[in-house]
C-alpha cells in the first residue's frame, strides 16, 4: 500500500473500530444501535430517518458551530507537532484570544468592517503571545513546553474570570454586557436558512485557517524548515537554520490559531464575554482531531467535522434513551485506535501475508 | 576436525528485504573463521541469529551436531557462544571483576565474593595473555583494554564460541596487532572464532577460512591462505576492485583554513581540543586521523559551528568566523560532509529530493518570495541521484530513511560536493560504505582538491588517510602531536603518533 493510501486508511479504520465499539456498549445497555446512528445522522444533517418528521436544518448550523472551534485548536496542536513541539496550550490560548476579543469588542467602537476583523486579530494576537511564552522559554531555557504550557492554561483561566468579574463588572457573575453587533460574526442570513440556529460567518476564518496552514507548511521555506526542525533539529542546526526561532514562532503560530478560536466562540457563537468555572475541553478536543487528522489541515477539517458531529449527537442521543457518554466512549476510542495504528498496521499486513500465501498456495 | 557451528540454508526476512537468502555458514572447531561482506548483506544479521537475538524463518543451526533452536542470548550462552559487540556494553565506574560478574555474581552467604572472582578473572586473563587487571577501573583503561574485558567476559561464563563484530574500528594499529594475537592464541587454547570485519587485511593476517557474503547471499567459503586480498574483494563486491587513490601530486596554494591556539569543550565539559592550531591550504587535502575520542569530533564541530569554541581563532581565508552563525559560515563557502549521518548528515524523514536542498532550500531556484518551487527541488534531486549514482527506490520521491546506508552517504556527499565549498570538512565520508562507493567518493574528494579547495580529511580508517591525503595531522588528547606528509610516513608511525607515545614536529612551514 502506498503511504498517502495507507495515511487514509488506517484513520478510517480506526473510526470504524470507534463506531463498532459504541454500537456493541449501546447493545449492552439494551437499546438499538439503530437509534443511536439514527441521531449521529440527525446530528448533523438534521434528517430524521426514524420519525416522520420535517428536515431540520438547524441542526446542520449547530454542527457546524461544533466543529469550528475543535478544528481550530487541532490546527493549533498540529502546527507545534509538526515542529517537534507538544502543546497542550491551546486551552489557554483559546481563553485568552477570547477574553481579547471581549476586551476590543466592548472597548472600541467602529464600523462593523473595522471593528470585526479587529476583534479576530486581537484574539490571533492574544493567543500568539500566550504561545509565544513556552515557546521562548524552550528555545532560551530547554524548559520542557507541556509544562509551561499547561500552567499557562490555569493562568488564562484566572485572568479571563478576574478581567471579566472586576473589570468588565459582570452583573450575573458570569457574563459580560452584549457585545454591539458591530463586533459580531452573527449573519441573519446564515440563521434563516438554518432555521434559527447560531451558524455565522465564523466558518470563513476557519477556513482561511486550513487554507493558511496547509500553505504554510508544506508551500512555503518557512514551513520546510519547521518541518525539518519537527523531524531531526540536530541536522537543520548542520543546515543552518535557526532552530530556536523556528520553536518560538512554531509556537506563537500555533497560538494564534487557538486565539483566533477564542474570538470564534465569544463572538460567534456567543456575543458576550464569559467567565468560566472550568476551561471548556476544546483545547483537548483539538489535540484528539489532530491526532485522528494526522497534523494534516484535510484530516484535522475532517476530524473536527465528525467530532462536532458527536458533539452534536449528545443530547438528541439522550432523547432518545441512549446515555449521551456513548458519544464520548466512541470520541475516545477512536483516538485509542489512531494511537494503536502501528497495530493495526501489523494486523493488516498479517492479513495481506497470508492472503498471498494461500493464494500461492493455491497457484502451486 | 568436525564443525562446531553449522548453520544450515538461513533465511531471515526484514519489512521489505531479505537479509539473509539461503545462507550456510559452517566453522570448523579451533579456527578463526572470518565473515566478510559490505554493509548490509548480512553478515550481522548472521550472527544476530546465532546469538539468539533474531529468529530465522528458515534454515536450521547445529552446534557440536547437534541441532539446536536459539531462542534467546541466554540459550547461546548456555550453548558456549559469546558475543564481542562492536560497542562494548560496560558500566564506566565499575571495576574490570565487577563488570565480568555482572549478571552472575558469585556469593558467599548474602555476600558479594568479589575476591574469589577477582582471582579468576586474573587466572583467565593470563591463561590468555591478556594482561588485564582486575582491579582497575574501567574509566581509567584504554579501549583495547576495553574489548578485552568484553573478552575476558565471555571466557569467565565458558564461551567456546566467539562472535567478534568489527573489532577493530576502534583500534589504533598497534592494538589490531594485539588483538590478533590475542585471537590466535585463543584458538591455541582451544577457542573457536567468528570474525565479522570488512577488512581484508585482517582476515589475511588471522583468518583461516572465509565465507563471503553479498546482498544476503552466500558467495563463497574459501581458505584465506590460498586466496588474495583482491580475489576476496571481488567476491564481496562482485566485480574487480582498484585499491588506490589515483592522484596527482598536490599544488597548494594560499592558506584557506587557518585555527589558532583553539580551546574546545567536549560533552562532558572538559577540554575536548587544547590550544590547537592548524592551516589547510587550497588545494591540498589534510588528514586528521587519530583514535576515536581524541578531539576530532570537537575540532571539526567548532569549525562548523555545531560547537562553541572556548578560545582561539578560526579564520576562513581573511574573515574570522569563530563565533558565527552556521547560515553565515555556509555563505562564506564553508561546507561539511558530518560524520553521523543520520544525527546531522539527513532528516530521515524527508525525502530524498527534499534532504538535497537541505541548505539551499531557501534560495532561487528552488524558491522564490518564501514558497518553495517543488519542480526545481525535484529536478535537482534527479541531476545529482544521475550524476552520484544514489540508489533509492522511488528516485527523487524516496524517503531518506528508507534508503541504504551507502546511498544516505552518497546523497550527502553529493548534495555538499554540489555545493562546491572553498573549505571543504569531510568527516568519516565512507564509514560503512561499500568499497565501489568509497572508490567513487575518493575520486570525487579528489577532484575538489585539483579545482583548488581546501579540504580537512577526517577519518578513522588509517587507509583512507594514507590513501586520499597530501598531508596528514594527528591527533591525541585534544592536541596535534606531529604533522607528516603522507607519502613519506607509514601505518606505524601514525600508530604510535596517535598513541600519543610519540610527537613529531610540524613540518614545512609551520615552525
Amino acid at each position: 500500500m502506498t503511504k498517502r493510501g495507507e495515511k487514509i486508511l488506517l484513520p478510517l479504520i480506526a473510526v470504524l473500530l470507534g463506531f463498532i465499539l459504541g454500537s456493541l456498549i449501546v447493545i449492552a445497555t439494551g437499546r438499538s444501535p439503530a437509534a443511536m446512528f439514527a441521531a449521529m445522522i440527525k446530528g448533523f444533517s438534521g434528517l430524521d430517518i426514524i420519525n416522520d418528521v420535517p428536515w431540520n436544518t438547524r441542526y446542520i448550523g449547530e454542527f457546524v458551530i461544533n466543529a469550528m472551534p475543535i478544528i481550530l485548536t487541532g490546527l493549533a496542536f498540529a502546527f507545534a507537532s509538526r515542529t517537534g513541539l507538544f502543546s497542550i496550550g491551546a486551552e489557554g490560548q483559546l481563553m485568552v484570544g477570547s477574553l481579547a476579543a471581549t476586551t476590543v469588542a466592548l472597548l472600541v467602537q467602529a464600523p462593523r468592517f473595522i471593528h470585526l476583523p479587529l476583534v479576530l486579530l486581537a484574539s490571533i494576537a492574544a493567543g500568539a503571545l500566550w504561545g509565544a511564552v513556552p515557546g521562548f522559554l524552550k528555545a532560551k531555557f530547554n524548559v520542557h513546553e507541556v509544562t509551561v504550557s499547561i500552567m499557562m492554561n490555569y493562568i488564562a483561566l484566572h485572568l479571563n474570570n478576574f478581567v471579566i468579574l472586576n473589570i468588565f463588572g459582570s452583573q450575573d457573575r458570569v457574563k459580560t454586557a452584549f457585545f454591539p453587533e458591530t463586533a459580531l460574526l452573527k449573519s441573519p442570513f446564515l440563521q434563516s436558512i438554518t432555521r434559527g440556529s447560531r451558524l455565522n460567518w465564523g466558518f470563513i476564518p476557519v477556513i482561511l485557517a486550513l487554507i493558511i496552514f496547509s500553505f504554510i507548511i508544506n508551500k512555503t521555506t518557512f514551513g520546510y524548515s519547521l518541518r525539518a526542525v519537527g523531524y531531526n533539529k540536530d541536522a537543520s542546526r548542520y543546515a543552518g537554520m535557526k532552530v530556536n526561532r523556528n520553536i518560538i514562532l512554531s509556537m506563537m503560530i500555533a497560538g494564534a490559531f487557538a486565539g483566533l478560536a477564542g474570538s470564534v466562540i465569544t463572538v460567534g457563537t456567543f456575543n458576550f464575554g464569559r467567565a468560566m468555572s472550568a476551561a471548556e475541553g476544546y483545547g483537548f478536543d483539538g489535540i484528539a482531531v489532530a491526532l485522528v487528522g494526522g497534523n494534516e489541515a484535510s484530516g484535522i477539517f475532517f476530524a473536527g467535522m465528525l467530532f462536532g458531529m458527536l458533539k452534536s449527537a449528545q443530547p438528541l442521543m439522550q432523547s432518545q434513551g441512549i446515555p449521551r457518554e456513548i458519544a464520548g466512549i466512541i470520541q475516545a476510542s477512536i483516538v485509542l485506535f489512531v494511537a494503536m495504528q502501528y497495530g493495526i498496521k501489523m494486523l493488516l499486513d498479517r492479513f495481506k501475508k497470508k492472503q498471498a500465501v494461500s493464494a500461492d498456495g493455491e497457484r502451486a | 576436525m568436525g564443525y562446531i557451528i553449522e548453520m544450515l540454508n538461513i533465511t531471515k526476512d526484514f519489512p521489505g528485504i531479505r537479509a539473509n537468502d539461503n545462507v550456510t555458514l559452517q566453522v570448523e572447531e579451533r579456527s578463526i573463521h572470518a565473515l566478510l561482506g559490505e554493509n548490509g548483506a548480512g553478515k550481522s544479521t548472521l550472527m544476530s541469529i546465532l546469538f539468539g537475538l533474531y529468529k530465522a524463518e528458515q534454515g536450521s543451526i547445529r552446534i557440536r551436531g547437534k541441532e539446536v533452536s536459539i531462542e534467546d542470548p541466554n540459550v547461546a550462552t548456555s550453548l558456549g557462544i559469546g558475543m564481542v559487540h562492536q560497542h562494548f556494553k560496560l558500566v564506566q565506574n565499575f571495576t574490570v571483576t565487577e563488570n565480568i560478574i555482572l549478571g552472575s555474581e558469585p556469593r558467599k552467604g548474602i555476600l558479594l565474593d568479589t575476591k574469589s572472582a577477582e582471582k579468576k578473572v586474573e587466572s583467565i586473563s593470563k591463561l590468555y595473555g591478556l594482561a588485564v587487571d582486575p582491579r582497575a577501573k574501567i574509566e581509567d583503561i584504554s579501549v583495547g583494554m576495553q574489548q578485552r574485558v568484553e573478552i575476558l567476559k565471555m571466557l569467565y561464563r565458558d564461551a567456546e564460541i566467539l562472535i567478534f563484530d568489527e573489532p577493530t574500528a576502534v583500534l589504533t594499529p598497534q592494538e589490531i596487532h594485539e588483538l590478533m594475537q590475542i585471537m590466535r592464541r585463543l584458538v591455541e587454547e582451544g577457542k573457536t572464532i567468528v570474525l565479522i570485519t570488512h577488512k581484508l587485511k585482517e582476515i589475511k593476517a588471522v583468518a583461516d577460512r572465509c565465507t563471503v557474503l553479498r546482498r544476503g547471499r552466500c558467495v563463497g567459503t574459501v581458505p584465506v591462505s590460498s586466496t588474495t586480498e583482491e580475489q576476496m574483494a571481488e567476491m564481496m563486491v562482485g566485480r574487480e576492485v582498484n585499491f588506490h587513490v589515483g592522484k596527482g601530486t598536490a599544488v597548494p596554494k594560499d592558506v584557506l583554513l587557518r585555527i589558532s591556539d583553539l580551546d574546545v569543550k567536549n560533552s562532558k565539559g572538559l577540554l575536548g581540543v587544547k590550544k590547537l592550531s592548524l592551516e589547510v591550504r587550497a588545494g591540498e587535502i589534510l588528514g586528521l586521523c587519530g583514535i576515536d575520542g581524541n578531539g576530532q569530533t570537537e575540532l571539526i564541530q567548532a569549525i562548523t559551528g555545531l560547537a562553541k569554541a572556548e578560545a582561539g581563532h578560526i579564520f576562513l581565508r581573511d574573515k574570522e568566523i569563530t563565533n558565527l552563525p552556521i547560515k553565515e559560515r555556509l555563505d562564506l563557502g564553508l561546507g561539511h560532509i558530518p560524520e553521523d549521518r543520520h544525527r546531522h548528515g539527513l532528516v530521515l524523514d524527508f525525502n530524498l529530493d527534499e534532504n538535497l536542498v537541505l541548505h539551499n532550500y531557501i534560495q532561487k531556484p528552488f524558491a522564490s518570495w518564501g514558497v518553495l518551487n517543488k519542480k526545481a527541488i525535484k529536478d535537482n534531486a534527479v541531476r545529482l541521484i544521475e550524476e552520484f549514482d544514489v540508489r533509492s527506490g522511488q528516485g527523487a520521491a524516496t524517503p531518506a530513511r528508507s534508503m541504504s546506508g551507502g546511498n544516505q552517504q552518497k546523497a550527502i556527499v553529493a548534495r555538499e560536493i554540489d555545493r562546491s565549498p572553498d573549505v571543504f570538512i569531510v568527516a568519516q565520508p565512507t564509514r560503512g560504505l561499500d568499497v565501489g562507493a568509497i572508490e567513487y567518493i575518493h575520486k570525487r574528494i579528489v577532484a575538489e582538491r585539483d579545482k583548488g579547495k581546501a579540504i580537512l580529511l577526517a577519518s578513522l580508517e588509517l587507509d583512507e588517510i594514507m590513501d586520499v591525503s597530501d598531508r596528514i595531522a594527528v591527533m591525541h588528547g585534544g592536541e596535534i602531536v606531529g604533522i607528516v606528509q603522507a607519502e613519506q610516513t607509514d601505518e606505524n608511525e601514525l600508530g604510535l603518533m596517535m598513541s600519543g607515545s610519540v610527537r613529531k614536529t610540524p613540518m614545512g612551514d609551520q615552525a
